[in-house]
């Protein structure tokens, strides 16, 4: 997505992040179809601002926001967190990476199966080679063998057509051991405290854990970092060794929150933090994450369906509707006029707590459900509800346009 | 009623058709009583949607459950109160009566259209089950009525769609079927119970419509328990404000929004943030947390979360006193106007 300033700088990059759930149907459980949860999203996020995803359940949000800190394998992407790569920094890349998986993988095979015939062969033919031992190292030997031609063909490959494409070594998603040692500078806050808190670990235990994974702090070390990441989110000193369950919903929120920070992240993914608190509850939290916000410089993907919630937060949102972005503006321009029919449907729809404004509002009360994300509507993904659909809606998807500076509107109304 | 649906509901002339008298409701655990319920008296009339806000915890759901005798004795007890529905007193008619009365008389929607529906059976069934018992309709007039039913709520292709089970409608239509059901028996009261919360907000403003329309259509008394207070705004002709088990103001929805006396209440309205109009840079927060209701309030349940909190607050528990018009109360010993205590008066 091109955008004019080039003062802030742009903190996490997301391209065409796709992630199909694949359907397996029948008694072969044959691939027959996939959900596709997230279809084509880019965004970017500058740094120290707040981006909020807005939608209905079951649009993709949450998926989206997993899928950018590698919680999820994404279908295909590229996300760049600070400049690093998380994903196939370009289609050719995945697409190599996945042929080269799949021909390491089936060489693999072969010399496993070649191996275990030869195995056999040779315990028949010589007593000696027969024996318990020798039969436990020669299997070692054939697994060891395996893994390395396993590794040997795919970093093969992989190096060979990648020079024949002429793309570079760190287009390739990074392996599981890069991904962890990135993982510190990205965080999640996550939807429901309750869920989200072993029940057998104490409160210090719990925010402690990402020091005891990720750093050689010592034990004192260790807790006075606990203590103070207590402190930043209004916890009282005393609760260290107390249990998820002696607390409420928002206080058990401010744990999740004090594990996020641990590590000191630049880049957090909260993923519907304040649904499951009240509402007198849900404003001390939101204050919480601003304060903190400040405070560390932090940046955020913040999930809501709340709208209102996402009003106050946010510096920008971006509005997804059945796995693709319908919308991604400025807050007030957003807000104050919004321009794809679906934003504005969804901001028609939410109650304002007024009964005198209840009156005068027009509202646009859209018809009918999402429609499932295994078999989209051809064309644009609103269009069986859409109160301004036309003709082209139907058979055409609308890109993503960049209509205003800043705004960008996937619509045929606004192309 | 806001929207002009049907303003002749809200006249304060119409017959009174649920009157609750100190409702009190303790759940005895073994880590002591809650006092979920103390003193809830209100009253419901003919053709009127009461609305109740309230956190969670704030005993808005138990009130409506205990009036109703839903609740599991034990732990639940009810210590006193009457509820005069139709010359009766619910509280002391038989079990039998009181399953005639309700999905009868008194329908009820509950918050998760998921969980209130059962899975195993067709939505068919489950909508023709009051119809046949309390009715008395045959197969094929049930089947006749459910059919309306379906049709009356918004369900396409009613007819078919009786043979599926729950698990092949959508969480609004799930809600649409859920509000056939408590409509099945024509009742003169209704009760929802958050009916909207676990729906998206698009699906949300289907269904206020849909009650909208059904409300000027049958002319029912409604309670519809929220803690969505733009939900109240735009369905509720009157509101009751409770917390910690008590009812700390109602008033009518107009004169509630625009003219708050409880602190909680203008506390609870400050904290919304609105999608329109200035943009606030901090949220307002009330601070604290809501009370454990561990014993019979002796003191106002608010006072440790309230910025006006003075002695008497905490020596005395403040009783509904009339604050404004139209029947317009609040239990508060703090006066906004004077910002003072209010003169003592019974």
């Amino acid at each position: 997505m091109p955008d004019g300033s080039t003062a802030p700088r742009k903190l996490v990059e997301v391209r065409n992040l796709r992630m199909y759930f694949p359907i397996h149907t029948g008694l072969l459980r044959t691939h027959t179809g996939d959900v596709k949860a997230v279809d084509g999203v880019n965004f970017d996020i500058y740094e120290g601002e707040t981006l909020g995803l807005v939608g209905e359940s079951g649009c993709g949000k949450s998926t989206c926001g997993r899928a950018v800190l590698r919680l999820y394998d994404p279908t295909s992407a590229s996300i760049k967190i600070d400049g690093v790569e998380l994903a196939w920094a370009n289609d050719d890349a995945r697409k190599i990476d996945a042929a080269a998986r799949r021909i390491a993988r089936n060489a693999t095979y072969t010399v496993m199966i070649l191996g275990v015939v030869l195995i056999a062969v040779l315990a028949v033919q010589f007593e000696a080679m027969a024996r318990f031992p020798i039969v436990l190292l020669q299997a070692a030997l054939l697994i060891a063998l395996g893994l390395l031609t396993f590794f040997l063909t795919r970093n093969m490959l992989r190096k060979s057509r990648a020079r024949a494409a002429g793309i570079s070594e760190a287009d390739f998603a990074p392996t599981e051991n890069d991904l962890r040692r990135m993982r510190p500078t990205m965080q999640m806050v996550f939807q429901d405290p309750q869920a989200s808190l072993n029940p057998r670990m104490t409160v210090a235990g719990i925010i402690g854990e990402p020091l005891s994974e990720h750093t050689q702090l010592s034990t004192t070390e260790r807790n006075d970092r606990i203590y103070e990441l207590m402190d930043a989110v209004g916890l009282n000193r005393d609760f260290a060794n107390r249990y998820p369950h002696e607390f409420s919903g928002g206080q058990r929120q401010r744990i999740g929150i004090a594990r996020a920070l641990a590590l000191n992240p630049k880049f957090i993914v909260c993923d519907e933090p304040i649904a499951a608190l009240d509402v007198s509850i849900q404003a001390q939290v939101v204050n919480l994450l601003e304060d903190l916000q400040e405070k560390f410089g932090l940046t955020y993907l913040f999930i809501s369906h709340d709208l209102s919630m996402v009003r106050h937060i946010a510096d920008r949102v971006a509005v997804m509707y059945l796995g693709k972005v319908a919308e991604l503006a400025p807050r007030d321009e957003l807000f104050n006029d919004p321009l794809h029919p679906y934003t504005k449907a969804l901001l028609s729809a939410v109650p304002e707590p007024d009964p005198v404004t209840h009156d005068t509002a027009e509202r646009v009360i859209l018809q009918g459900d999402v429609p499932s994300p295994s078999n989209p509507p051809q064309g644009c993904n609103f269009c069986t509800r859409c109160p301004a659909v036309m003709d082209i809606c139907r058979s055409e998807d609308p890109e993503m346009k960049e209509v205003r500076p800043g705004r960008f509107v996937a619509c045929h109304l606004h192309s | 009623m806001p929207d002009g649906a049907a303003p002749q509901n809200s006249d304060a002339s119409d017959p009174t058709v649920l009157d609750v008298r100190d409702l009190k409701t303790v759940f005895r655990t073994r880590r002591g009583e809650v006092h979920a319920v103390n003193n809830v008296s209100f009253h419901l009339r003919a053709g009127e949607l009461l609305g109740v806000v309230g956190e969670s915890g704030s005993g808005k759901s138990v009130t409506m459950m205990s009036l109703i005798r839903l609740l599991p004795m034990p732990p639940a007890e009810i210590r006193s109160g009457s509820v005069d529905f139709d010359d009766m007193d619910l509280m002391q008619v038989s079990e039998d009566q009181m399953r005639a009365i309700r999905g009868a008389r008194i329908g009820m929607i509950f918050q998760d259209p998921m969980t209130s529906l059962n899975p195993v059976f067709n939505v068919g069934y489950q909508l023709m089950e009051p119809l046949r018992k309390h009715m008395g309709l045959g197969k094929e007039a049930a089947r006749k009525r459910s059919v309306e039913l379906l049709e009356l709520v918004g369900i396409p292709d009613a007819a078919r769609r009786l043979k599926d089970y729950p698990h092949q409608f959508s969480g609004g239509m799930r809600q649409r079927v859920m509000i056939a059901i408590a409509l099945a028996c024509d009742p003169k009261v209704l009760i929802a119970d958050e009916p909207t919360t676990a729906l998206d907000v698009t699906i949300q403003a289907q269904i206020l419509e849909l009650v909208k329309e059904l409300r000027q259509k049958l002319g029912m008394a409604i309670v519809w328990i929220t803690h969505d207070l733009g939900v109240i705004a735009g369905i509720a002709d009157r509101v009751m404000v409770m917390y910690g088990g008590q009812v700390v103001e109602e008033a009518p929805v107009r004169e509630l929004f625009a003219n708050p006396k409880h602190p909680y209440t203008r506390m609870l309205l400050e904290t919304v943030p609105s999608l329109s109009g200035e943009r606030n840079d901090r949220l307002q927060v009330i601070q604290g947390q809501p009370p454990m209701l561990a014993c019979d309030p002796d003191s106002c349940a608010f006072r440790d979360r309230c910025p006006h909190a003075f002695d008497r607050c905490a020596a005395e528990n403040p009783l509904l006193r009339d604050v404004g018009p139209d029947g317009h109360r609040a239990a508060c010993f703090w006066d906004g106007g004077t910002q003072g205590e209010e003169a003592a008066h019974a």
